[in-house]
């Protein structure tokens, strides 16, 4: 079979790091490939240089034989190729036959426009009304509209950034048989993915990148999701270890705590009613979009909630702010690390300052202890092995991932009594996304209360001891973490929200 | 300063003397003696007002009205000192400060309060409250203020005139009022405040990451209306200081725009405190300069206006140029 698209010797440096090295692969049509590797390990760069986004310094790329160079996506689009980012960009006040019109480039009317985006909705199996607002649509809604945009353009290599990171397992299924039947009808997919599994199951070969080389292709269907991640991370891996233990006295109590969203899109919290022991982790799924981050703001202290709702050790907490609750102990990690958990034109001792100053003594009457923060940022950089030449770095020059540690390890290491944590491996690589998890498991074993919000179910079934699902604002009935079933997951997740199973 | 240079030739200029009259006449030029005590004179608002703003700036806050805190500050200073007269003791000064720093306060915080009970934009109200304080001057200096003794004309007794209430020269002759000292002690207390108060840091935090700062335990409410109220204060200081010293009177033109060059200053010191020291000074003395090159070459004020927001429009400019390259043609829908 000929290549659909071929590159050889891809290289791409970026002042101080070299991002792709004599990259070389090629696709055959109706192919599914995988592409794997850590953080930093080059996979953005190279889909982005397919993409006409980021220009070789050398290597070139052929496209059925012929020289291909794309100076801009909208060439690559011409030749061919579509790509579904892993963050959107959809407008939420508009709707989905707009969001599609505005990244075409030449619109057709807006009567045939929906009509074209029913066709092929039906086709593949992606359920979309192309009235509705974007806004209102969950976040494997939105994804199909992003698939949608792509397909109307007839791509023959289809790039995929990251796509079941927001979709419950049976969304996932459902955008599986969809990638399937694109790939019986010739259309080549690159696949980026952390999730191994899922790379098993649908992938015909990968690729995996490290440190901006190839080191290794295999065949996912005969390797093992271990194997594979030991080729990543090119170390042995280390599975999180965790000793029985039986939980303490009750830390948190949420009695039917509802709270508006802040914002327009966000979704409201109804009635959440829990508890949290001491030593005891609690894991809560869900897609996004569903309560996670209105969940950690309410505890955190950045939205106030109404008498008696929120209680720690038996007192009322749910008027006091962020700052009051970290001094009894309360110290959460939300999300979005740049601009929520870490200022990103700060440097690191400032940002270690921001939540470190009530309980690492730093504020002293008004006055701000810098040698301190400083101290406290270098014990951080150090205990969580965050890879950066010193706490005067700016925030944002760390990787994902390094910041990531940075901002768990800042929570962790001032010994909290109840930590509440929103995706804490979110984009962190293996290796990293371990020790991040140990450092999660030893606080419990310490007595810490801890709650981890997150999308990835693996990551929940590892380290929870009880697993609840938050959907639509609302938390099923937590139960025991061990012998769960991925249907039983899904079903306290709410399903595929509403939608049919694909008629393929 | 070229565009600037060929402004003044365009007006028929020689475009070297004028940048010659305004940057170098008032320092080093043969009537010096006279500009340089002039320089404090004018820099010391400016700085003062700047400050205050800066500090709203940082965080995102836009206090634009500092014109009318500046006015309301003189109002209420001046009043103070009116009621006393011809009353000769000590505390009439300190109590026209206080007067002063309280008037410039509770104009900044009508819109500080509107903005965190109601939502309200900060910007339109505040400078919206500035032709209200305008009006108010005008009332005050024509009606209530005006001077008895005056035979009628506008503008109320002149406090030069009046000793208890008199900011006077600290050194003789050298332009070295109260005003300069508290300028001066603004810029260290701002100074402190930034780089090492809790304060000072919520309001960086805020600016550069407000979902940061609020996680952080920073209340968006009370950092309103701290910024707002130190840059309300500053400015009715300034304005407080202005009209015992160097204005010496309330007159209905006694506004001169301190309040919206200040905005210049801080951003032409790049909201630090120490570059809007630097910057109230180059902004004096482009004033002083104006001036001069009013009178010796026949350059109308407005030229003197365009080559300040020249200056500003350039730096922003740049700045703007060093963090973005340029690039021509239509962004690409991804």
């Amino acid at each position: 079979m000929t290549a659909l698209i071929a590159l050889e010797g891809l290289t791409k440096a970026y002042p101080g790091v070299v991002a792709n090295d004599d990259v070389s692969l090629s696709i055959a049509p109706g192919e599914v490939h995988a592409l794997l590797g850590e953080n930093g390990a080059g996979k953005s760069t190279l889909v982005k240089m397919i993409y006409g986004l980021v220009k070789p310094d050398a290597g070139h790329m052929q496209m059925n034989g012929t020289a291909f160079a794309p100076a801009e996506p909208r060439a690559a689009r011409a030749a061919g190729v579509g790509m579904v980012f892993q963050h959107f960009s959809l407008f939420d006040a508009l709707s989905v036959a707009e969001n599609i019109a505005l990244g075409m480039e030449h619109p057709p009317a807006m009567r045939t426009l929906s009509q074209q985006i029913r066709d092929v909705s039906d086709t593949y199996g992606l359920p979309l009304s192309p009235d509705r607002t974007v806004g209102d649509l969950s976040a494997g809604e939105r994804q199909r509209v992003e698939i949608i945009r792509c397909l109307l353009q007839e791509p023959k290599l289809l790039i995929m950034d990251e796509p079941t990171s927001v979709l419950t397992p049976q969304e996932v299924e459902i955008l599986f048989k969809t990638l399937r039947k694109l790939s019986a009808e010739g259309t080549a997919i690159l696949y980026i993915s952390h999730k191994l599994e899922e790379i098993r199951s649908l992938c015909d070969s990968a690729t995996i990148l490290r440190l901006g080389r190839v080191v290794g292709h295999c065949t996912p269907s005969e390797t093992s999701a271990r194997d594979m991640a030991e080729m990543m991370v090119g170390t042995t891996l280390k599975t999180p270890m965790r000793a029985g233990k039986t939980p303490g006295d009750v830390v948190l109590e949420l009695t039917e705590l509802s709270a508006k969203s802040p914002s327009a899109f966000g979704m409201p919290l109804r009635e959440i009613s829990v508890q949290v022991r001491r030593g005891e982790v609690l894991g809560i799924g869900g897609v996004a979009g569903n309560g996670q981050d209105e969940l950690l703001a309410a505890l955190s202290g950045e939205t106030l909630s109404k008498r008696g709702m929120v209680g720690f050790k038996g007192n009322d907490v749910g008027l006091l702010g962020p700052t009051a609750r970290r001094a009894l102990g309360i110290l959460s990690a939300p999300e979005e690390r740049l601009g929520h958990a870490a200022v990103p034109d700060m440097s690191l001792t400032e940002n270690a300052m921001l939540t470190g100053a009530a309980r690492e003594g730093l504020d002293r009457g008004g006055i701000l202890d810098w040698a301190g923060a400083r101290r406290f940022a270098e014990t951080i950089i150090k205990t969580f092995d965050v890879r950066t030449p010193g706490p005067a770095n700016a925030a944002r020059s760390l990787s994902g991932g390094n910041l990531q540690k940075f901002v768990i390890g800042r929570e962790v290491l001032q010994r909290p009594e109840l930590l509440v944590v929103n995706q804490p491996t979110w984009g962190v690589d293996a290796s990293a996304a371990a020790a991040i998890r140990q450092a999660l498991l030893d606080l419990a074993e310490n007595g810490t209360a801890v709650v981890v919000i997150s999308q990835d179910l693996d990551e929940l079934m590892e380290i929870s001891d009880r697993f609840a699902a938050l959907n639509e604002g609302r938390l099923s009935e937590p139960s025991p973490a061990q012998g769960l079933t991925v249907d039983e997951i899904g079903l306290m997740m709410g399903g595929a929200h509403g939608m049919e199973v694909a008629h393929v | 300063m070229f565009f600037g240079g060929l402004l003044f030739v365009a007006l028929g200029k020689d475009p070297v003397a004028a940048i010659r009259t305004i940057f170098y006449e008032p320092l080093f030029g043969q009537y010096a003696f006279y500009y340089r005590p002039q320089l404090l004179v004018k820099g010391a608002p400016l700085v003062l007002i700047a400050i205050g703003l800066s500090l709203g700036f940082k965080a995102g806050i836009w206090n634009i009205g500092a014109e009318g805190q500046y006015i309301m500050g003189a109002l209420f200073g001046a009043g103070v000192g009116l009621a006393f007269y011809p009353y000769e003791a000590w505390f009439v000064f300190p109590l026209m400060v206080a007067a002063g720093a309280f008037g410039g306060w509770i104009w900044a915080m009508i819109p500080a309060f509107l903005k965190v009970r109601f939502g309200t934009n900060e910007i339109l109200v505040s400078l919206m409250l500035v032709y209200v304080a305008e009006q108010f001057l005008a009332s005050m200096s024509l009606g209530l203020m005006k001077n008895p003794e005056g035979f009628g004309f506008p503008g109320s007794r002149n406090l030069q005139q009046y000793e208890s209430a008199f900011n006077a020269d600290l050194i003789e002759g050298s332009g070295m009022h109260w005003g300069v000292v508290a300028a001066l002690i603004a810029v260290i207390f701002a100074y402190v405040l930034l780089s090492k108060h809790r304060l000072g840091f919520a309001i960086r935090v805020t600016g550069e990451a407000p979902r940061a700062a609020r996680f952080s335990g920073v209340n968006p409410v009370r950092l309103v209306l701290f910024c707002m109220g130190m840059s309300g204060l500053l400015a009715g200081l300034a304005g407080m200081f202005e009209v015992s010293g160097p204005a010496g009177q309330v007159t209905i033109d006694f506004n001169v725009g301190y309040g919206f060059t200040a905005i210049i200053v801080a951003f032409l010191g790049r909201l630090h405190p120490v570059g809007i020291l630097l910057a109230g000074g180059l902004m004096a003395l482009t004033y002083i300069g104006g001036d001069i090159a009013q009178s010796q070459l026949g350059l109308p004020a407005a030229a003197i206006q365009v080559f300040q927001g020249m200056l500003l429009f350039f730096l922003l400019a740049l700045d703007m140029l060093t963090h973005y390259r340029l690039r021509f043609g239509t962004a690409e829908v991804v």
